[in-house]
This record gives structure tokens, sequence and C-alpha cells, in this order.
């Protein structure tokens, strides 16, 4: 609790809008898909955005998307669409959802769910093969997720 | 300019990613110390997989070109210092009473045709073996021995050997009869969607194979080629290993080699590859 306070706290110095709390995994809302408010309370930045898209054990969005914006990505995967545009088809709290949870969007999708925590078969404690101890993190934290739909909501074409 | 450069060599790469995005189109054939064996590395799919593909290929055929060329010649292929280290073993007096292999089975050629039909249902004990499964037996039961660890180099020594005597064999396990239950149980392991990425068997080697993901081309997952020597590990690698390291890739928890899972679960990918021939020990990157 403490802990809570001061974190909101040094939230609240650092930007001038009031920090509203964190949304847990499972507490989001999805309307079709979308997720309407932010899930940190605190504008995402596109530069840390990006370093979670092509990090292996963060986001490695690019293990399946390409991005032109990115040249530099070594051996981007082709399993899904390139995300080049993304920001001209889809809105900030559909791009919210579909990274949160892309199977509200897209129904079975092969795409991960970013911020959830339960309804796995045997999750694991991340790439150690071994059973989780205590509970589940999501892949990125919230204040990941808004950094990743900072960064999305740049690729316009 | 060297901005220029670096663009201009990514689109290439994703072209070039896009435009070899299938399996390559070539032929197997090995140079032997008996002389070449043509392999069979893409076959119609059998029939159990008809509505899912038309034919079935080889790990092989994903891989790049130096690898695949390890794989022409039994000289330049690594995985044969083990084939050679199993025939030691083989040939030893490593049990408690002095008891080799060889003493009971005469030469590894005796082993001729195992490795293409296994894993499967033992006719007199009813219970599903893998190749490793019948080593151990002979080991503890007829030798006196310790189980031998089940990635360890003396069992994956001498699955290699073993596997070397079906080279060039159709793989052909049976998946009726006393193997139907567990050959069901494994079909429903690899269309599992496991793990934190909620990711099956099925998402990557039959969805996506051709695919890249990152840097690897996803292949269709076939067992016909093992063991494998792993260039990156520099070391031989068995099926069910291989299993252990793309759950794991999934965040999920791993089930063990040897568990009845995963056991299944080799049965039922073996028999997506009946057809192919078993490659004795191929090489991956
Ligand atoms: C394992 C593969 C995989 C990974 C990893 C992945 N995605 Fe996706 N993504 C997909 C697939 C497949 C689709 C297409 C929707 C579908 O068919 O399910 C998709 C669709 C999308 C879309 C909609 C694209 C469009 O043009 O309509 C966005 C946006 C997106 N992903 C963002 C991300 C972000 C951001 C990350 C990482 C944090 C990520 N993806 C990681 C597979 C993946
Ligand atoms: C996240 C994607 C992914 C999932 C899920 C996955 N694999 Fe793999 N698998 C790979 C990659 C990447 C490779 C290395 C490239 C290749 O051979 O396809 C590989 C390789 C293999 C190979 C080696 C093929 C060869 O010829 O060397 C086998 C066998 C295999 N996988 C079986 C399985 C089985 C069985 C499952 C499910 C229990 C599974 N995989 C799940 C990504 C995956």
């Amino acid at each position: 609790m403490k802990r809570q306070l001061c974190l909101v706290a040094a939230v609240t110095l650092s930007h001038a809008t009031p920090a509203l709390p964190e949304v847990a995994p499972t507490e989001v809302v999805f309307v079709d898909g979308r997720i309407e408010t932010s899930l940190s309370g605190t504008p995402g930045d596109p530069a840390n955005g990006i370093k979670v898209m092509t990090t292996n054990v963060l986001g490695n969005c690019v293990a399946c998307h390409t991005i032109s914006a990115l040249p530099d990505v070594q051996f981007p995967g082709n399993i899904a669409p390139p995300l080049d545009g993304v920001a001209d088809r889809w809105s900030e709290a559909e791009l919210r959802g579909i990274v949160a949870n892309a199977k509200m969007t897209f129904e079975g999708s092969f795409m991960p769910a970013f911020y959830k925590t339960e309804g796995f078969i045997r999750p694991g404690n991340g790439y150690t093969g071994k059973a989780p101890e205590g509970d589940l993190p999501p892949i990125l934290t919230a204040q990941q997720i808004e950094d990743v739909v900072a960064f999305l909501l740049t690729l316009k074409e | 300019m060297h901005r220029k450069a670096m663009l201009f060599a990514a689109f290439g790469l994703a072209f070039a990613g896009a435009a070899s995005a299938d399996p390559v189109e070539d032929t197997l054939v090995i140079d032997t110390e008996d002389g070449p064996i043509e392999m069979v590395t893409k076959a119609p799919a059998p029939d159990h997989l008809k509505d899912v593909m038309d034919w079935v290929y080889s790990g092989w055929h994903y891989r790049e070109d130096e690898t695949r060329d390890l794989e022409r010649d039994d000289f330049d292929n690594p995985g044969m210092v083990y084939v050679d280290r199993g025939l030691d073993l083989w040939n030893s007096a490593i049990g408690k009473n002095g008891e080799s292999c060889a003493g009971c089975h005469q030469g590894p050629e005796s082993m001729a045709g195992l490795r293409a039909v296994t894993p499967r249902v033992d006719e007199k004990t009813g219970v599903l073996m893998t190749v490793e499964n019948y080593i151990d037996k002979c080991v503890t039961e007829r030798m006196g021995l310790e189980s031998w660890n089940w990635t360890g180099s003396e069992m994956k020594d001498m699955l290699a050997l073993i596997s070397m005597q079906s080279r060039g064999m159709p793989v052909n396990v049976a998946i009726d009869g006393p193997a139907a239950p567990y050959w069901e149980k494994g079909k429903e392991i690899y269309y599992t969607r496991f793990g934190q990425l909620e990711m099956s068997c099925a998402n990557c080697h039959e969805d996506n194979q051709g695919r890249y993901i990152r840097a690897d081309h996803l292949s269709q997952g076939q067992i016909n080629g093992f063991p494998v020597y792993r260039l990156k590990d520099a070391g031989i690698l068995s099926a069910q290993q291989r299993f252990v390291g793309c759950v794991r890739d999934t965040r999920a928890e791993t089930f063990k080699p040897n568990s009845d899972e995963f056991k299944a679960l080799e049965l039922y990918v073996a028999s997506r590859g009946n057809g192919l021939s078993v490659e004795g020990v191929s090489v991956r990157h």
C-alpha cells in the first residue's frame, strides 16, 4: 500500500496530469476488442515501445511482423501482416486491445496475448520450461503496452 | 549512403524471405562407405494428413545450403562421430557380468528397421516403446545397470547407432490397433495451445511451415531425421529433446523426455512423416 502510494506520487510528479491507478490484467474491459482507457494512466513513450517490440524477451513483435520504419531490425519474421500504416487502420483503443489480447479482435489468433495472466494450459516461468512460482505476471507491463501503442500510433502511411 | 545500403539490404532480405518461403527443391543423395543412398525427403502426405497437406517434407529442405550439404557425405556429417562412439559402446562389455550388446545381438545391423517403426506398441508386453525404451530395457534388465540418463551421451550415442541401421528405410509407424489410443493422445497434444504464448505444434509446423519466425525458417517439424546433429549445440539431439525446446519456447511448463505425453507425441509426430526416409543422423544449424 505504501509502495503503491509512493509510485503514484512519483508518477504524478513527473507528469502534469493526475495519474489513474493501473488496470490489472484481470480487470481489463474489452468492448468489441477495444480498450478505451490507458492501462497505466501514464502516456506511452514511443521510443521505449520500439525497444519492447524488438527485444526477444519482451514483445518480440518482429518475430512475426515486419515494420518498414525500423529497417535496422535484423531478420524480422513474415508470419503476420506488416505493421506499416497500422495507425490508419486502427484507433488507439483498438490497437491497445490488439496488443493486450489480440484474440478479442481476431478469434483464435496466433498472436500471443501480452496482457493476460489467466486461462493458460501449463503456463511456464518465462522461458525456463518450469512451472511458474507464484502468480503469473503478464508478458508486458501496463506501461510497456502503452509504450508499444504509442509507437504503433506513429505508423501512418 | 550507409543507411541507404542498410535499407536496401533490409528490403532484399524481406524479398528473399518471401521468395524462399517454401521448402527448397533439392534431392538428398548421401555418400556413404557403401556407396550413395538416395533419401526420400518429400513424400505424399499419409492418409491421416491428407485433409491438411498434400506433401510432407523432411526438415532438411528448410535449411541453408551449407547445412544441407553437410548431410550429403558421411565424411562431412559431424553426427557420425556419435555413431562411432555408439559402436564402441555396443561392443563393450559394460554389463554387470560383462555382457555387451554385441554378445546378445551380434552386429548393430541386427537393429535394421527398428527406428523406422518406433514408437510402437510392443507385441509381447503391450507397452508403447521408443528406441530409447528398448535400449533402457536391455541396460537395466539384461545388463544389470542403472538406467542411462534419457538425454545423456550413452543413450544418444546408442540411439544414433541404432537409427543409422534404418537409414533410407521409409518411416512406417503403426497408428491403428493397440497404437490407436496413444496416437489419439499424441494428436491431441499436437493441437493443444500450450503456455503463456498459447501456441500448439500445429500453429508453427502446420499453419506456418515455410514462413519465417524471426530468422528461423519453420519446417513441418518432422522427426524422420532424428537424432539430429545441431551445429548450434555442437551435439546430437533426440526428438523428445527437441520437443522440450519447442514447448519451452511457448513459455510453457514442458513435459519430460520419456513422459507418457512425449512418448505419445513422438508416435503421433513420427506418423506425420510416414513415407519419408529415416535419415540416421541428420544435420541442422
Ligand atoms: C507469434 C506471432 C505474433 C507475434 C509475436 C505478434 N503478432 Fe501481431 N499479429 C499476428 C497475426 C497472425 C496477426 C493477424 C491477425 C490474425 O490473423 O490473427 C497480427 C495482427 C496484429 C495487428 C493488426 C495488424 C493489421 O494490420 O491489421 C497489430 C497492430 C499487431 N499484430 C501488433 C503486434 C505487436 C505490437 C506485437 C508485439 C508486442 C505483436 N503484434 C506480436 C501475429 C503476431
Ligand atoms: C513458436 C513456434 C513453435 C512451436 C509452437 C513449436 N515449434 Fe517446433 N520448431 C520451431 C522452430 C523455429 C524450429 C527450428 C526450425 C524448424 O526446423 O522448423 C522447430 C523445430 C522443430 C523440430 C525439428 C525439425 C527438424 O527437422 O530439425 C521438431 C521435430 C519440432 N520442432 C517439433 C515440434 C513439436 C512436436 C511441437 C509441439 C510440442 C513444436 N515443435 C512446437 C518452432 C516451434
